[in-house]
């Protein structure tokens, strides 16, 4: 025999271990120990997750007193890997000078990076702890303002989060 | 010539230079904010600070004189400490609203506050607030808290424009600047003053917040408001022209254009007059239809009568390749004698800076490719003559609104048959039996000749429904490379239009004649082989910044 067809074994087992039974007596006391401890299975749809403020779900856009904080810069979009973004500005008589006429994510192109939220000099576009994303079109992707648009009580865990970590 | 060193390269300069132009002759940049190639010095911005041997202490570069045996440093270690402190200074007033800004991705503040700023500042009181959002004139607008004073824009009034509009008044960090009581920046020339404009305090009012500047992609054309012809940049979002800047080219239009090319002369390209696609009158109804049906119509009408009897009218709106193709259509493959082209006339404004009283591209282009009558007289009036007593029953109009004069419009009456090419709606295809939607000034390639005989490109900066920017090696945003059928953004109206000598081409084929281009470039080819206006000229040789006419004759109107 050729000394290539010889096995090479990264370890070579104990005697208990090539006896088998011990250790499959060892993964059964693992399993019924578990048996014994609380569940970590959620019942999912009726139970929902609650992601952590870290957590980064759906962007959105910051809405102060029901104004929203963006002034179209268009960085996010620059931005965005997946060119998932698309701003329009506008003038407005407001002291920012500058709003996003149209926003829209497209979300069947966003990849959730968080790239957006990290390049707004604003504070403007925020990732949301919202994950629930299904949609029987592509048309029904096109996220603009009227969805985009939460408030800052809303958003009051991510924004206090991006605060304290940033 | 007077031997210079700058960062230890020994130069040859011109000893009337300041140290700044000999350092930009020589590909050296210096910072500068105040200084512009074209407008004097004033001195006040002082980030072009350099460091001359033996001289006390840091001097402006652009208000040094060269002189033998100069040593100068531009990136020596206290140039560069006083270049951060000059930025520090001037960002202690300037408000950090880059994000609102139009001016930010071209700003030079920006730019040098990345190149040579340290990115810090130890200022911590408030800023200084100003005036935001003031009028300065029609189609500018003042932040004054983006200023920085260097006064180009005031300069700029003064010598390259002749108005005295702009002053600063009060002193220190509460300069402003300001208009002259009763008097406004509305001189022809006053949007140069936001291209020149080192940061974002003087905005268009009509490009105001309507796009980021790396949002668009630009295209080297020029400007088909009058004859002068500057060359531009054609600003495109989502297959939309956006705004033209002035492109430099000493030759034709320094580095300036007039507000008036600068904003109308784009506006027909979507205009809502647009027409989108051919159109054949049928029982009295315009009705549209294809190409195919539009140009086999066209044929099948100049067939049925005599060559004597069919005139066309060539165009000083139209490019010298489609001049040059309809006037070989009718003279050769119709045979006909009757062809001319109407001048505009020197009807409009003229100075002695750029604008010019024929507000036609290319009278001069249409001239040179033989688009005139017989005795090389401009005009139609031989046309109008024969249409009027009977002689002439089919006439073929390139690109010109001819029927906008009401004398001109009763003549056409007597018409059995008229055939218009145009872009947009206007009187003449209300008119016409036929109508061939062209493309504009800013969907293809070709050439114009301005008054000067100076043959300049244009090339195709929205694209037409036949074509991909991509495959058509088009200017290309990020937005254009990468949208997708599905994406809502760079779906930009394309619309159905074509190249008028593509047109003309494809009727002349049908009819027998040997009229076979690919492209723009392949006409123009056989004009420089033909005219011997053209000869040894190419649409490499003319590039980017054009090339004179062999020989120049002047356009003599008598219309």
């Amino acid at each position: 025999m050729d000394s290539q067809d010889k096995i090479i074994r990264k370890k070579d087992l104990s005697l208990l271990q090539k006896m088998y039974i011990p250790e499959i007596l060892k993964g059964l006391r693992m399993t019924i120990r578990q048996m014994f401890k609380p569940t970590f299975t959620s019942q999912y749809p009726e139970e929902r997750f609650k992601p952590e403020s870290s957590f980064r779900g759906r962007p959105v856009l910051v809405a102060e007193n029901g104004v929203e904080r963006c002034v179209a810069c268009g960085l996010c979009a620059r931005v965005c890997p997946a060119l998932a973004i698309e701003v329009q500005a506008s003038e407005t008589e407001l002291e920012k000078e500058r709003y996003p006429i149209k926003f829209e994510i497209n979300m069947v192109r966003c990849i959730f990076c968080g790239f957006c939220e990290e390049v707004c000099p604003e504070e403007a576009i925020v990732m949301s702890n919202e994950y629930l994303l299904a949609f029987s079109s592509q048309q029904e992707a096109l996220f603009g303002k009227e969805k985009l648009l939460k408030s800052t009580e809303e958003l009051k865990d991510r924004l206090e989060y991006l605060r304290n970590h940033r | 010539m007077t031997k210079i060193t700058i960062d230890g390269k020994e130069l040859e300069v011109d000893p009337k230079l300041t140290v700044i132009q000999a350092a930009a002759q020589n590909g050296i940049h210096i910072p500068h904010f105040c200084w512009h190639p074209k407008l004097s010095v004033a001195g006040n911005c002082r980030i072009c600070l350099v460091e001359v041997e033996r001289m006390p202490k840091l001097v402006i570069a652009c208000a040094t004189q060269v002189a033998e045996g100069m040593v100068v440093k531009t990136k020596s270690e206290k140039v560069v400490k006083a270049r951060n402190s000059v930025m520090e200074f001037l960002l202690i007033n300037h408000p950090l609203d880059c994000p609102i800004c139009d001016e930010a991705g071209e700003c030079k503040l920006q730019d040098y506050a990345y190149k040579y700023s340290i990115g810090t500042s130890r200022f911590q009181e408030d800023k200084v607030h100003k005036p935001k959002r003031v009028e300065l004139g029609p189609h500018v607008l003042l932040d004054v808290e983006r200023c920085i004073m260097c006064s180009r824009c005031i300069r700029f009034s003064e010598e390259i424009a002749h108005q005295s509009a702009l002053t600063f008044t009060e002193r220190g960090t509460h300069v402003v600047l300001t208009t002259f009581p009763g008097t406004q920046l509305d001189n022809p020339y006053s949007m140069n003053v936001v291209d020149i404009c080192p940061v974002g305090a003087l905005t268009s009012r009509d490009f105001r917040f309507k796009a980021r500047v790396w949002e668009m992609s630009s295209t080297d054309s020029i400007c088909v408001g009058c004859a002068r012809g500057c060359n531009t940049h054609v600003w495109v979002r989502n297959n939309e022209i956006l705004r033209l800047t002035p492109r430099k080219n000493e030759e034709v239009n320094s580095n300036w254009m007039c507000d008036d090319g600068r904003l109308n002369s784009f506006k027909s390209v979507a205009s809502e007059k647009r027409l989108n696609g051919p159109l054949i009158r049928k029982d009295g109804v315009k009705v549209e239809v294809g190409w195919d049906e539009a140009i086999s119509k066209v044929v099948s009408e100049l067939r049925t009568y005599r060559k004597h009897e069919i005139a066309g009218i060539a165009s000083a709106y139209a490019t010298n390749e489609d001049n040059y193709i309809f006037t070989r259509f009718i003279k050769e493959v119709i045979g006909s004698k009757n062809i001319g082209f109407l001048s505009h006339g020197q009807s409009g404004s003229e100075d002695d800076l750029l604008i010019r009283a024929d507000k036609t591209p290319n009278s001069l282009g249409a001239l040179s490719v033989g688009a005139a009558g017989e005795n090389k007289t401009v005009g139609i009036d031989h046309i109008l003559k024969g249409i009027s007593d009977g002689t002439i029953k089919v006439l073929y109009v390139l690109e010109d609104n001819i029927a906008a004069d009401p004398k001109i419009a009763e003549v056409l009456k007597n018409l059995e048959m008229l055939v218009v090419h145009s872009s947009v709606r206007n009187e003449t295809t209300a008119k016409a039996d036929i109508v061939l939607s062209a493309s504009t000034f800013a969907e293809k390639h070709g050439t114009m000749t301005n008054f000067n005989g100076r043959v300049q490109r244009i090339q195709p900066a929205v694209a037409m429904i036949e074509q991909e920017r991509a495959m058509d090696g088009m200017a290309m945003s990020r937005w254009d490379k990468f949208a997708a059928q599905n994406d809502s953004w760079g779906k930009g109206t394309k619309r159905d239009a074509r190249s008028s000598w593509r047109i003309i081409a494809a009727v002349a084929s049908a009819m027998g004649g040997k009229m076979k281009y690919a492209t723009a470039e392949e006409v123009f080819k056989e004009m420089a082989e033909r005219l011997p206006a053209f000869k040894g000229l190419s649409y490499t040789k003319v590039g980017t910044k054009g090339a004179n006419l062999k020989e120049i004759k002047p356009v003599t109107a008598n219309k």
